[in-house]
């Protein structure tokens, strides 16, 4: 406690004010008088926004048994389905890839409805909107950090399903890893909208057989998506883990680049854009 | 503290000048309704630059409402917040005030350092300022422990270093000594006061009445109105009793009987530093 030494704090306070004022002068835009609810939106910042990935990363480095599932959860059920058809290899292959691609959606859709659904009941939000942080530093902090991580967890998938497992791919390998990414990415974006829904971690922890279960179903893995009904098929077309699936489908049976991937691809992003949209409206300064 | 950027660096600096031209905090009729409840109900108040205003009132009655709307953080239903001559929430205050709310809000599975990095980053402070903070609130030593293994009080201590950060001129702080030994409370008391000598204004809400006589100036509230808005000697000297629990009882039969605002006539309709109970 330093009750004793105010002085040298106040001289260290005004030696930092001359760094922090440029900062807090945003290039005179003639604020917006209207209405001090709307008025002031903060610019998303390189800096700002790499602190918040760094931030994320921090906090899971503290939990290295949430890791640890994240990673070992989907090798292991890799193995299982190996091994339940152990009889008909061609199964393995038609079931395997599509799981590569639902895999990083599923996990980092939980991960990160739980931790924004957490940083929102422990206040941290609402600090973080009283401090000069863009929503799209935040959303965009937290894509970066889950992102990061489904990469991580997609090489290990990859090397135990193209390696032992012996997965046959045909399509170049660092497509795959574009896809996982892309999956990794759509499944936080996906995330952090939906927990603005949640109030409790248990309403959060049911969004996932909520939400992203039927998307399992009409994904194309049980049933190819051509044979289904009209109602389900258009269902699926709407479906963001559809264009994943069908994006790790092409890439095992075709060699190359197809266009159809890219269109996949591009489906994905835009998906992922539009959901990162939604969420920074969900981020509220100003709550009832 | 001297860090009034631009056109306040003119500003005296006596810390005390209670008649500032432009108070710190300047609310005029502020409601809020919550769920068809009317939670704060037209609340007029001036809080002077340099000043520790204690915010006191039972619990419930719409402290930690009121201090969301300074901060702006809180969707109002009418009135005008005006928080260093800007309106509450603006982008342009977010740097220069310091919140704490009730509950600790820090991140429980960081490191103390780690915590106050980030926060430090996102406010564009240099990374020293973490440990001066730190220093100021009495951690140092527990740098690298983690939030979660620590105290109440200490988890409090750190929302609290966050919140000084960057030496924000305006500090609204929501109960930072509940849960404190005494000897902790008097010294963040005395860091209360250390930074209002320095220029910063501070806001601090309890529902403890025995804190009141550390503050220099008293709003106390009741039911989502300010009953009073005084110093603690003229609050003790206007209502004869000997501490501030019995002032504020004093006040409440007060207004049970006499529904007109405002016992204190000398207070026309100047909506400047109010005195006496404001509506």
């Amino acid at each position: 406690m330093s009750q004793s030494t105010p002085a040298p704090a106040s001289e260290q306070a005004a030696a930092h004010s001359p760094s922090v004022t440029p900062a807090a002068a945003p290039a005179a835009t003639p604020t917006p008088t209207q209405d001090s609810a709307t008025s002031g939106r903060a610019r998303a910042s390189v800096r700002r926004t790499v602190a918040t990935a760094g931030r994320v990363l921090a906090q899971l480095r503290h939990d290295p048994r949430t890791i640890g599932l994240l990673i070992i959860v989907p090798c292991v059920l890799l193995v299982l389905l190996k091994y339940v058809f152990d009889a008909q290899p061609r199964t393995f292959d038609h079931s395997g890839a599509p799981l590569l691609g639902i895999f990083p959606l599923i996990v980092m859709f939980l991960v990160t409805s739980v931790a924004t659904l957490r940083e929102r009941s422990s206040g941290t939000l609402e600090r973080l909107l009283t401090m000069p942080l863009a929503k799209l530093d935040l959303l965009l902090g937290y894509a970066l950090a889950f992102g990061a991580l489904a990469l991580l967890q997609a090489a290990v998938a990859f090397g135990l399903t193209l390696g032992p497992l012996g997965l046959h791919v045909s399509g170049p390998t660092w497509l795959l890893f574009v896809v996982a990414l892309a999956d990794g990415i759509l499944g936080t974006a996906l995330g952090l909208f939906v927990s603005a829904f949640a109030a409790t971690e248990f309403q959060a922890v049911q969004f996932l057989p909520a939400f992203i279960l039927p998307q399992f179903l009409l994904c194309g893995l049980f049933t190819p998506r051509e044979n289904m009904q009209t109602v389900l098929r258009w269902l699926s077309d709407v479906m963001p883990l559809s264009y994943a699936v069908d994006a790790m489908n092409r890439l095992t049976a075709q060699s190359g680049v197809s266009g159809l991937v890219v269109r996949d691809l591009i489906v994905i992003a835009g998906i992922t854009v539009v959901a990162l949209a939604l969420g920074a409206v969900t981020l509220r300064r100003r709550t009832a | 503290m001297v860090n009034f950027s631009g056109a306040a660096a003119s500003a005296p600096a006596d810390a005390a000048a209670r008649t500032a031209p432009a108070p710190a905090v300047d609310v005029r009729d502020l409601r809020v309704v919550r769920g068809g409840r009317s939670v704060l109900k037209g609340i007029s108040v001036a809080i002077a630059r340099g000043t520790v205003t204690g915010l006191l009132g039972p619990s419930g009655c719409g402290k930690s409402t009121f201090m969301r709307a300074i901060v702006g953080v809180q969707k109002v239903a009418g009135g005008e917040v005006r928080v260093l001559g800007r309106p509450a929430g603006d982008r342009q205050l977010r740097h220069r005030v310091g919140y704490v709310t009730q509950a600790p809000s820090v991140y429980a599975d960081l490191s103390i350092a780690e915590n106050l990095r980030y926060f430090a980053a996102i406010l564009g402070v240099p990374r020293d300022d973490v440990q001066r903070v730190i220093e100021q609130v009495g951690l140092q030593g527990r740098e690298r422990d983690l939030v979660s293994r620590l105290s109440g009080g200490q988890r409090a201590r750190v929302s609290l270093a966050a919140a000084l950060l960057g030496a924000p001129e305006l500090l609204v702080l929501d109960e930072p000594t509940v849960g404190l030994d005494p000897v902790l409370r008097t010294e963040l008391w005395d860091l209360f006061h250390a930074l209002a000598a320095d220029g910063a204004t501070l806001l601090i809400s309890s529902h403890v009445m025995d804190e009141a006589t550390r503050c220099g100036n008293l709003l106390l509230m009741r039911d989502g109105e300010i009953i009073a808005d005084d110093t603690p000697a003229a609050l003790l000297a206007r209502t004869g009793a000997s501490e501030i629990e019995a002032a504020f009882l004093a006040l409440v039969a007060k207004q049970g009987s006499t529904t007109v605002a405002g016992s204190d006539a000398q207070s026309s309709d100047q909506p400047e530093p109010v005195k006496g109970a404001t509506r």
